[in-house]
């Protein structure tokens, strides 16, 4: 994960994907359209979601019903937007196992970013919702820390804890840890406010907000996060600390006190 | 009290530096008469008579360092905006105690350092004095003539969680914040004068502008004040008793066995404080405590989830959980029982070991004193009591911690604190009925030892054919320890009818204390040690098995 | 250590007759006390080499804890106060925590280790005896004692008169009334003030992060929002008291869903306005579900039914969580109308 979001970073990433994804689409649609209603004027768009469908036909359909209306197994998709589908399965939510617990978890992700494009282009074309947000949308540049860290205080952290570590919530769902979950991602969570948590729709949050609070995390819960005393144990707070003080604190101590107190060994003959 | 006097040098002129100073001492203090009972004092050596001497040294840690943080602490709720070097805080309204607590973190240096282990040695402390608590509680050191003693530790142990509960509430960081507020809304719970205390306490409504200055001198003067006192009251109280030991051989209820204070006590619990010091010390140095500034300043209208209690709070925090909500409204007045209950249960919960001891007195009406320890087997009632306390503790602690125990385990909130309300009744029950039955089991298997010997895992082969295992017998020092612990006769009710026949009137309490005799000391209710009788009668029929 | 090397002659004697009795078995009485053991030589007591060995130790651990002061002054004086490490496993920490705890961890250690070192293996492991004697005093002391307080009463002559002891007691009595009294200014009093919060008729709602009123539009089904009166400013004085009180979530749902009339009445499209504070005891509870429209407390888990007039589904709180009526003014922004109807947050005596 973390190298394939490393390399996709990279300035000719993009090129590759497009070249990769034109192979494929090419591919698909060579192997699958009848070649007589093939159209030159295709634009590259409405193939992207003439992809897409059938991509939804094989992985989301059977919950989310044929055209997106939803079924008793999963809800509508008409207008939860792109970007609601680039987290959804971007994170390896969606496609979801069919018996889940009380909430879908996070796993790996089985489409590349360009299976996830057409997915979420085909969801787009049948009810606008919010996009993608690009880059620029989410990037530290020009935020400020330290209204993130209030913004993240009002809004986020009664679910997500302080830095970000998740909680419970009621009847086994929780809100999950945002520890290394991308800033990308961060962001399209709370502009669609995936399964039981809120949405924070730029009216309420503005679009600079949600740059506030993503800087925000990145500085107390990225990779070059300083905890300054040490052992975060977590970022739980007191119970692991009070754990902590159990066992390596009153452990250590209760240790020593069995050797203060020892007999020395004595002489013997042997 | 460098005392180092030697008696030949007396006689030959001037006497030595130390001795004209401790001469000096003396003539206006009576050194000498103190160290004459004293110096030479008698410590018996077991590892678990050293947690309280970790409960005295932590204490000792956090005065040292609580001096050194009020140099630096602002305990006012002035707002100031923040332009310290912690990035993520910079420009943020808050109030000058949380100002300078992120001061102290990251802008004096070492101030962290001593701020983490004053924190530690807080956790520590309280542990401490738990674990010290239950080995004085299972080994029956609180009986006569401890018991006052006994009542001293347990205040320290009260009044340290207030001042622990105190002291996190100075920075007025969003965790703490929390906690005080639920203690504004524990208070506002009491009937009739709720409101009036909680106005009183943070004058005026939650949070004004005076809880802080008002705790800080709660945190640094009152408590530890009463406390100092306390733990000088409490070592007297030990030297004068001299301490408890273990039965053995030697070993009586009119002696004490070990090593003097002087040298082998003065080295051995002088160099402990330092190894306590350096092991927190360490500690402090690898583990973060209590990050204020990643939890932000505190406002009422914000919170984080794990919104816990540090440990010593934590089982009133599982009460306050788990508890129904139940209110009731009568005339026009609320009656808040969802928090209330909690609240009165709260002391509950630490009075029902209090006072065990006058309980047990009570029931055995023994007034001898006691200065051999019980083995925990040997008192099955009261380690089934003990343990059983315990396991409820511990059951409100994972309450208070439902929500950890939630997202680690993969839980639901739900069914914990559903687990939690029934285990709250049912579990200390079971334990006490276990924690009985395996004491009385060890009992019969110390009983089969002294009588049969050890067993020696040697399998002999007898000439018709029999096999059997050798037992060894024990030493003579393993006899006597084994059969070293006294056994109570239960207490009976006596005849219902004087000496004219005329029928005396018994009281309840009388009844009362017959039957829970019984209950400790009944027939099955401890395994009768072996007598020297039975012991002839099985050895004198040697080989026989 | 092991004792291969020790030279034979140096060997304890078999039984140490000087100290303790030799337990032999007791015809009579055989779980009598023997009596303490026989004292045991340590292999130092006996080895010199051995005891030089111990006291090199010792040394090298007073002498290792002043390495480490002299290592915690230089750490102090040379490593920037914002340095950061990285320290495997424990992460990116502050070099000047780690090497301050550390070089004092070790410095105070090693005093301690020497020093038990010393006592445990140097100086004597003889046990000693101290005899007890009992705490009571003997019965003539008790009588003296007694006889004393007596004359000492009489002699106040308390007893003979009624009057002094009698108005003294009630001096004493009365005297800590006047410390009683000084308490009062501690706070002011209750009166009405927990019934009441910012909120009045026609103030706006105002967005916490924002900082701008809200029109309906933009509150989205299934989002949340949380709201303070207008003119309340972080910079206010009274800031932290107001909000105490007035914090305020917002959440759309859909008319349908909405099970309780008084709620759908007080709703204005959909959107209804709840304090955010817990009736259970007043933590900032905002953990909202989206989808059950359930809103957790974290602090005690506490759980309401926004759909359903907020009632209390689960957890110690007592009662719903209160609704601020709302609607839209001329402009068509969001506003109050009127304050909650109940007192917010924890619940008092006085509240009926």
């Amino acid at each position: 994960m973390k190298k394939l979001s490393a390399r996709r970073r990279h300035p000719l990433a993009a090129v590759v994907v497009l070249l990769l994804a034109l192979a494929a689409t090419g591919g698909l649609y060579a192997a699958f359209a009848p070649a007589s209603k093939a159209q030159a004027d295709e634009t590259s768009q409405s193939l992207a979601i003439e992809e897409g469908k059938k991509l939804y036909q094989v992985g989301c359909a059977s919950c989310h019903g044929t055209g997106g209306q939803g079924t008793s197994d999963g809800p509508s998709l008409v207008g939860v937007g792109a970007a609601a589908v680039d987290f959804q399965v971007g994170t390896g939510r969606m496609p979801a196992a069919t018996s889940q617990g009380a909430q879908v978890p996070k796993k790996r992700n089985i489409y590349t970013q360009a299976q996830i494009d057409q997915l979420a282009a085909y969801i787009s074309s049948l009810g606008a919702g919010p996009d993608v947000p690009t880059k620029n949308d989410y990037s530290p540049e020009g935020a400020d820390i330290a209204k993130g860290g209030e913004l993240f205080r009002a809004n986020c952290a009664q679910c997500h804890n302080f830095t970000g570590q998740g909680g419970a919530l009621t009847h086994g769902k929780f809100a999950p840890s945002l520890e290394g979950v991308e800033p990308k991602h961060i962001y399209e969570a709370m502009q669609t406010g995936p399964q039981n948590m809120p949405s924070f729709p730029d009216t309420t949050l503005s679009q600079q907000n949600k740059k506030d609070i993503i800087a925000y995390l990145k500085a107390v819960n990225g990779d070059q996060t300083e905890n300054p005393g040490g052992l975060d144990l977590g970022g739980l707070g007191p119970v692991s600390e009070g754990l902590f003080g159990w066992i390596f604190g009153l452990g250590v101590l209760i240790a020593v006190a069995v050797w203060v107190a020892a007999r020395t060994a004595k002489a013997k003959k042997s | 009290m460098s005392t180092t006097t030697s008696n030949e040098s007396a006689s030959r002129g001037r006497a030595p530096a130390g001795e004209r100073i401790a001469d000096w001492a003396d003539g206006r203090l009576g050194i000498y008469s103190l160290a004459k009972s004293n110096m030479r004092k008698i410590f018996p050596d077991h590892w678990s008579f050293m947690l309280g001497e970790v409960c005295l040294y932590s204490f000792i840690i956090i005065i040292l360092t609580g001096v050194y943080l009020t140099l630096f602490f602002h305990p006012s709720m002035n707002e100031v905006v923040y332009h310290g070097s912690y990035v993520p805080l910079q420009g943020q309204l808050m109030s000058e105690a949380f100002n300078s607590t992120v001061h102290i973190s990251f802008d004096v240096r070492g101030g962290l350092l001593i701020r983490q282990i004053h924190h530690w040695a807080a956790l520590v402390f309280l542990a401490g004095m738990f674990v010290h608590m239950m080995r004085v509680f299972f080994t029956g050191a609180f009986r006569k003539p401890r018991e006052i003693n006994w009542l001293f530790g347990f205040l320290l142990f009260v009044l340290g969680m207030f001042t622990g509960f105190t002291g996190y509430s100075l920075p007025d960081d969003l965790l703490s914040g929390t906690g005080v507020r639920f203690m504004e809304g524990a208070i506002l719970s009491v009937p009739i004068v709720g409101t009036y205390l909680s106005f009183f306490l943070f004058g005026g409504e939650f949070p004004g502008g005076d809880f802080v200055a008002r705790f800080y001198s709660i945190h640094i003067l009152l408590l530890p004040g009463i406390m100092l006192g306390l733990v000088v009251g409490h070592l007297i109280l030990v030297f004068y008793h001299k301490h408890t030991q273990f039965a053995g051989p030697g070993k009586t209820n009119n002696n004490v066995v070990g090593m003097p204070l002087l040298p082998v006590y003065m080295a051995k619990a002088g160099g402990f404080f330092f190894l306590v010091f350096g092991a927190i010390a360490a500690i402090a140095a690898v583990a973060q405590i209590n990050p204020i500034w990643a939890m932000g300043p505190y406002r009422p209208d914000q919170v984080s989830t794990g919104a816990q209690p540090d440990w010593y709070m934590g089982f009133s925090e599982g009460l306050i959980r788990t508890m129904p909500g139940w209110e009731i409204n009568v005339w026009g007045h609320t009656l808040v029982l969802g928090v209330f209950v909690p609240l009165v249960i709260f002391p509950l919960v630490l009075v029902a070991i209090a006072v065990y001891p006058f309980i047990e007195s009570w029931v055995t009406g023994d007034k001898r004193e006691h200065h051999i320890l019980d083995r925990p087997r040997n008192a099955p009632t009261r380690t089934a009591f003990g343990a059983a306390w315990i396991a409820w503790y511990f059951v409100l602690l994972v309450g208070g911690g439902n929500d950890i125990w939630a997202t680690h385990f993969h839980l639901s909130i739900n069914a914990i604190t559903w687990f939690v309300r029934i285990a709250f009744f049912v579990v200390p029950v079971l334990v006490f009925i276990a924690t009985k039955r395996i004491c009385l089991g060890l009992q019969r298997r110390d009983r089969d030892k002294v009588l049969h010997g050890r067993e020696s895992g040697i399998i002999k082969r007898l000439p018709h054919g029999e096999f059997i295992e050798v037992h060894e017998p024990l030493s003579q020092e393993q006899l006597h320890t084994l059969t070293a612990h006294e056994q109570y006769k239960p207490a009976e009710i006596g005849p219902t009818v004087d000496e004219n026949g005329v029928e005396r009137k018994i009281k309840g309490s009388e009844k009362l204390r017959a039957k829970l005799s019984n209950a400790y000391y009944g027939e099955d209710n401890q395994i009768p040690k072996p007598t020297v009788e039975e012991y002839k009668e099985i050895t004198s029929g040697h080989g026989h098995h | 250590m092991s004792s291969h090397d020790i030279p034979e002659e140096n060997l304890p004697a078999e039984q140490d007759a000087e100290h303790g009795a030799v337990a032999v078995a007791d015809e009579k009485n055989p779980f009598a006390d023997p009596g303490l053991p026989p004292h045991e030589h340590r292999i130092q007591d006996i080895d010199e080499r051995a005891a030089k060995r111990s006291e090199r130790m010792v040394a090298m651990l007073f002498t290792v804890s002043m390495i480490a002061t002299i290592g915690f002054i230089a750490a102090y004086v040379t490593i920037p106060n914002d340095r950061s490490i990285y320290v495997f496993p424990i992460g990116h920490l502050s070099a000047m925590n780690f090497a301050l705890g550390l070089t004092l961890g070790v410095a105070l250690f090693t005093i301690g280790a020497g020093a038990v070192h010393w006592a445990r293996t140097l100086m004597s492991d003889v046990e000693v005896a101290d005899e007890r004697h009992p705490i009571e005093a003997p019965p003539e002391v008790k009588a003296k004692v007694l006889a004393d307080f007596q004359d000492g009463a009489k002699e106040s002559q308390i007893g003979r008169r009624p009057l002094i002891r009698n108005t003294m007691l009630g001096a004493l009595a009365l005297v800590p009334l006047s410390g009683l009294f000084l308490l009062r200014d501690l706070g002011t009093l209750p009166g009405t003030k927990l019934r009441h919060t910012m909120w009045s008729k026609g103030k706006l709602l105002v967005n916490m992060n924002t900082n701008q009123p809200m029109r309906p539009s933009d509150i989205a089904t299934g989002s949340l929002t949380f709201a303070k009166p207008e003119g309340l400013e972080e910079t206010n004085e009274d800031f932290q008291k107001q909000i105490a009180k007035a914090a305020l979530m917002l959440v759309r749902l859909q008319p349908e869903n909405i099970k309780d009339k008084k709620e759908l009445e007080w709703s204005h499209e959909g959107i209804v306005a709840y304090s955010k504070i817990c009736t259970h005891v007043g933590c900032p509870i905002s953990l909202y579900e989206q989808q059950t429209h359930h809103v957790l407390c974290p602090c005690h888990q506490s759980t309401f039914d926004l759909s359903d007039g907020a009632r209390v589904i689960f957890g110690p709180a007592g009662h719903a969580l209160p609704q601020l009526r709302i609607g839209v003014n001329a402009d068509g922004y969001l506003e109050a109308l009127g304050d909650f109807e109940e007192p917010v947050g924890p619940a008092f005596w006085e509240r009926g």
